[in-house]
Formats: C-alpha cells, structure tokens, sequence
C-alpha cells in the first residue's frame, strides 16, 4: 500500500469520548479525598472569610438605604483589611487551579499508570478533557460551597434576605469565577503536559500567575507610554492611548475577572471603558444598570475568559496527542 | 491450528532519520507464548507500542485480531491486555479500587465487575490484599496486579513488556507459572525482554531483535542450531580408562573437547547411551553424564558477537 494510502485512512473508529465518564468520576473523587484539596479547601476560606467578616462588620453600620446592600459584601474593601471579597479571589482562584492542575496528566507519566491506562479502550482525548473537566468541577463545588457560607453569614449577620436580582448576579459571579478557575486549570495542565517533572510545571504555572500580577500592569504600561507621542495634540490621541493601555491589561485574565465581576456585583458599572468626563454628560450618577445591561456589558470579557480557557486548553491537547507514552 | 492473532507486515518506524524499528515481518498464533528478545534499544517496546496505536506507524501494515490499530485502536485496545514496563497503578487507591477503574473504562457491566475482579486477583494470588492500598506493595505484586487486570479484561492477546524484568528468582518464577497459566486458557502471549534464561523457558517461539531488524526466528532449538552450529552436545564426567579415546570412537561423535574434569562431545545426535555403554565396557566409571541443552543465552552471545565481527 502506498503511503498516501495509508494516510487517507488515517480515520479513526470509534467516539473520542469514550471513557470520559470513569476518567472525570474518578479526578473528581480523587480530588475530593485529596490532602491538597483539604489544604485548598482551608486556604479558600481563610482568604475570603476575613474579608467577608469585616465587610459585614462595616456593613452593620451602614445607615442610608441601599438596595444592593446583599452585594456590597463582595465588593466593599473594609477598612481594616483593606481587600475586598472579589480581590481576594483574584488571588486565590488561580492559585488553588494551578494546585489542581500542575501535576495532572505529568503525575500519570512520572507513576507509570498513562500508558497502561491509554492501553484501555479509551482515546487521549477523553483522558485530558476527563481530567480537565474533572478539576474543574472540584474547582466549582469548593467555590459554590464558598458561595454558600458567603450568603448563608450575610443572612445571619444582616438580618435581611437578598433579593432576587441580587441572587442572579451572585450566581453571574459564581459563573464568571469558575471560568477564571479554568483558564488557570487549563494553564496549569497545559505545563503538566509539557514537563515531565511535577515542580517544574508547578514553578512554570506560577511563575506566569506571578508575571500577569505583578509584572505585566508595569509591562503594559510602559508599553503605553512608549507609544505615547511627545506631545499629546488631540484627544483622540488622548483616547487611543489610554485604549491601547486597556486593551493590553485585558491580555491578562485577571483584569477579565476583575472587570466581570464589578460589572456584575457594582450595578452603578456603566461601562468598562475609557470614557471622558463628557460622554457622561446626561447620566443619573449612582444609578444602577438592570440586570440584562450589565450582562451586556461583561460579555466581552466573559467570552474572553472562556475562550482563552478552551485556546489554552486546545493547545494542552495538541501537545498532549503527539506525546509518545513511553518512559 | 496456525490461526494469526498478530500480523506485522513491513512495519516501520522512524525517529528522524533513524530506523527504530526497521520493516519487520511478524506473526503471532493463537495461544501460542512468543517471546521478543534483544538489547535495550532494539525496537521491541516501539513494536509493541505500534501494535497497540500507542505510537504512529511510519510504514507497514499491523492486524490485531483482524483490527488496524491505527484506524480502530478503541477495538484492539478492548481485545489486548497490556503490561508495560515496570506497570504502575494508583498508588492511594486499593488494588481492587484500581481494577474497578479499569472495568469502568472498559465498560464493564457492574453487576459482572464485582465477581471478574475478585476472580482475577484469586487468579494471581493478591485476593487477601485486595483492599491493601498499592502503595504498599512490592514490585513483583504490582506486576501480577497487572496480569490480574488482564485475566479481568478477559483479552485475547497479552502483551507484556519486560515483565520479570527487576523481581527477584522467586518472584520471577510465580509470574512465569501465571504466563502459562494464561496460555492455559487460550491467550496468546507475546513477550519481550532481555533475560534470556527466564524467557526461554516460557516461549514457543522467540525473535531476536537488533537494530530495528528481527534477526532471527524460530523455536530456541530452531535458532541454536541456526547460530551454534548443528549437533548436539553432551557432558561426560568419568574416571578409571582413557575417556576421550573411548568416546571419539563413537558414531557420530564430531568433536571432544576437555572442560575442567569433564569432556564436551559435539555429535549429530544423543549419543549418551553408546557413551556409557563404552566407557562401562573399557573399564572406566561413569560420574555424570548430561544432556547440554542449547542455551538461549549461548545463542544471543554467539550472535551478537558475529554481527560485531561482521561489522
């Protein structure tokens, strides 16, 4: 048989998702019995319990009505913490999905359990998105079961129930975080793929973390600046600029999620964007968006998130297909 | 009945430019035990892993079983168990915990699991630790722990790479008696390693691998007398007359050689009943006389040496 032959029949039988139920039970229970899991678990709410705590010690005090009060408790940074509820999972949903993910599909390799695994009626395909799917799914219980608490002491301690649309925006919130869990979890297991050892992706996943929070709003703006004319003549020079330095904040998914979220959690957002004074001319401060308007105006940035998540992951896939299993 | 399990037809594999395995012809029976035998490096886990589309054919043809396992790897997959090279399991899991998952992903009904699973570890011998965690034990457990999944999987074919390769004498004589055992019940077997003395006692028939190229094939007498020569040599230890006289003068005898107190006789066939009738019948007394089987060992050294000379 000539090999163009060969190759025409390269189709392979049979449905790439074989298998993906037992992988994703598995991950999922695995996870969940995890030490690391428990150590996460303990992390997640050691880090937002204390800024909900005295959010909601700030909030007793707050006289003058206010009808998202239910939702200042994620969003108001009190006084002595000095870091809100949403900030605080800025820091910490990255970190607990590159503790997901950083040693999943590497950790197979390193315990010599791939290829006997792979030799299963089972296609590389159905084990990576198992696996993926399967941390995100822990991701999502431990940030529900955060969620929850969040509420449930928002009830108890301010003694008055949320409201309906206040409810629909936490739950937005709750969708918009998962998905910045899995742009990180993607991340993390697109590095479990590429090194054989476990602390190098580990390293590797945090180090980016570390470069888009720390290093990249430095990098952008001098980017910025760079481009920046001597002399600024126009103030559509004025506004370019400052899209141009906007646009490559956005590059980082943190800045997604942080303009998700106060889009979705502050209705008063009226837009994301560079505006001037002027454009605002007409409209009723501290007015809140309906809900649908808000939606409309984090979109973007949710599409973003998950489609960096589903690149990120494709490029997982890719490099994880012409891996060869061998030791 | 020479009904094939395993076809190999001019299959190829290359790294760059080089031939890791380079267009071999290869055939597996059923229930038959064929051993895969050369050095690291000689292409028998590449084989192996084109056999089961774990790695990408550069060329040639493989039928498993009557599937391609380029095109249907889900099909050959479902039909052959697999023992890689120093298996691994999920070491916080129990050994039944392990196989439960393996009968998940092959889609074992679990009204069936239950009783296959248990009847797979009875079969190897881990049933009294079938809810001890992996992590505890030893590498010969682990590599019947493989064997059971394969007995659970009901396969027709086992593929086992290196299987005694690390485990003690004891160990490597249970795991052979469990590679009969799945002959026993109709598997074919295909083996690979590089210990020959172990292999030689489980395999029909073997292949020799070098350099990508299957060097020789055949039944281990088959390839003895291919490499050493024809003839079939026995050891005669006696005392008391001039032995080595007495034993040149037999019929068919080709060569007598010293070894230590002993003589070697090269014949073309047994001829230890017409040597202890001479030596008895000169006067001598006879200390031991035996039949010298021709080593695997023997032929791969032989060989391996006239490549290098031929080189």
């Amino acid at each position: 048989m000539p090999p163009s032959a060969a190759h025409g029949a390269l189709r392979r039988a049979g449905s790439p998702f074989t298998g993906l139920g037992p992988v994703f039970m598995k991950e999922l229970s695995d996870h969940l019995s995890s030490v690391r899991m428990s150590v996460l678990t303990l992390f997640v709410i050691a880090f937002g319990a204390l800024p909900v705590a005295f959010a909601l010690q700030d909030l007793r005090n707050v006289v003058i009505s206010d009808p998202y009060l239910f939702l200042r408790i994620f969003t108001v940074a009190p006084e002595r913490v000095g870091l809100s509820f949403i900030v605080a999972l800025n820091f910490v949903i990255p970190l607990m999905a590159i503790g997901l993910g950083f040693d999943s599909v590497n950790s197979e390799f390193n315990r010599r359990t791939l290829s006997r695994v792979l030799s299963q009626p089972i296609y590389r395909d159905a084990l990576l998105l198992g696996k993926f799917l399967g941390g995100l799914a822990t991701l999502a219980v431990a940030l529900v079961a955060l969620w929850l608490i969040v509420l449930g002491s928002g009830l108890l301690l301010l003694g008055l129930p949320p409201r309906g649309v206040e409810v629909a925006r936490g739950v937005g919130f709750l969708i918009v975080a998962i998905a910045y869990g899995g742009v990180w979890l993607a991340v993390s297991m697109f590095f479990s793929v590429i090194f054989r050892s476990t602390a190098t992706s580990a390293l590797c996943a945090l180090g980016l973390w570390l470069f888009f929070l720390i290093l990249w709003p430095m990098i952008a703006s001098a980017i910025t600046l760079g481009f920046a004319p001597t002399q600024i003549t126009s103030i559509d020079q004025y506004t370019s600029l400052q899209e141009l330095g906007l646009a490559l904040q956005r590059l980082s998914p943190g800045t997604l999620f942080s303009e998700a979220v106060v889009g979705l959690l502050n209705p008063e957002t009226r837009t994301l964007s560079f505006v001037l004074p002027i454009q605002m001319r007409g409209a009723i401060p501290e007015a809140p968006l309906p809900l649908d308007q808000s939606l409309l105006l984090i979109w973007p940035q949710v599409t973003g998130l998950i489609a960096s998540m589903i690149v990120v992951f494709a490029a997982a896939y890719v490099v994880f297909q012409r891996e060869e299993v061998r030791a | 009945m020479a009904e094939n399990v395993i076809e190999a037809r001019g299959l190829l594999k290359l790294y760059g430019s080089q031939r890791a395995v380079d267009a071999i012809d290869l055939d597996i029976q059923r229930g038959e035990i064929f051993g895969l035998l050369g050095p690291n490096g000689a292409g028998k886990t590449t084989t192996i892993l084109m056999m089961l589309g774990l790695s990408e054919i550069s060329g040639g043809t493989v039928n498993v079983l009557g599937f391609n396992p380029v095109r249907e790897p889900l099909e050959v997959k479902r039909r052959v168990g697999y023992l890689p090279d120093a298996v691994g399991f999920y070491d916080h899991l129990t050994a039944r915990e392990n196989l439960a998952y393996t009968a998940r992903l092959l889609a074992i009904p679990r009204s069936q699991s239950g009783r296959r699973i248990m009847e797979a570890l009875e079969s190897v011998t881990l049933a009294d630790v079938a809810d001890k965690r992996v992590a505890t034990f030893s590498r010969g457990m682990r590599q019947r722990l493989g064997i059971a999944e394969i007995v659970m999987k009901q396969a027709e074919v086992a593929i086992l790479d290196e299987p005694t390769s690390g485990l003690d004498p004891h160990a490597t004589f249970e795991l052979l008696e469990m590679i009969r055992g799945l002959k026993r019940s109709g598997v074919a077997v295909l083996l690979s390693s590089h210990l020959l003395d172990r292999v030689q006692s489980v395999c029909d028939r073997v292949a020799l691998f070098n350099k990508g190229k299957i060097a020789l094939m055949g039944t281990v007498v088959q390839l003895a007398n291919q490499v050493l020569g024809a003839g079939h040599p026995i050891l005669v230890e006696a005392t008391g007359t001039d032995v080595a006289a007495a034993l040149r003068g037999i019929e068919g005898v080709q060569n007598v050689a010293a070894e230590g107190d002993a003589w070697r006789v090269t014949a073309d066939r047994d001829v230890r009943a017409a040597a202890a009738q001479r030596i008895v019948s000169a006067g001598g007394s006879l200390t031991r006389l035996a039949d010298l089987q021709p080593s695997l060992e023997e032929v791969y050294t032989r060989y391996f040496q006239e490549a290098r000379h031929a080189a």
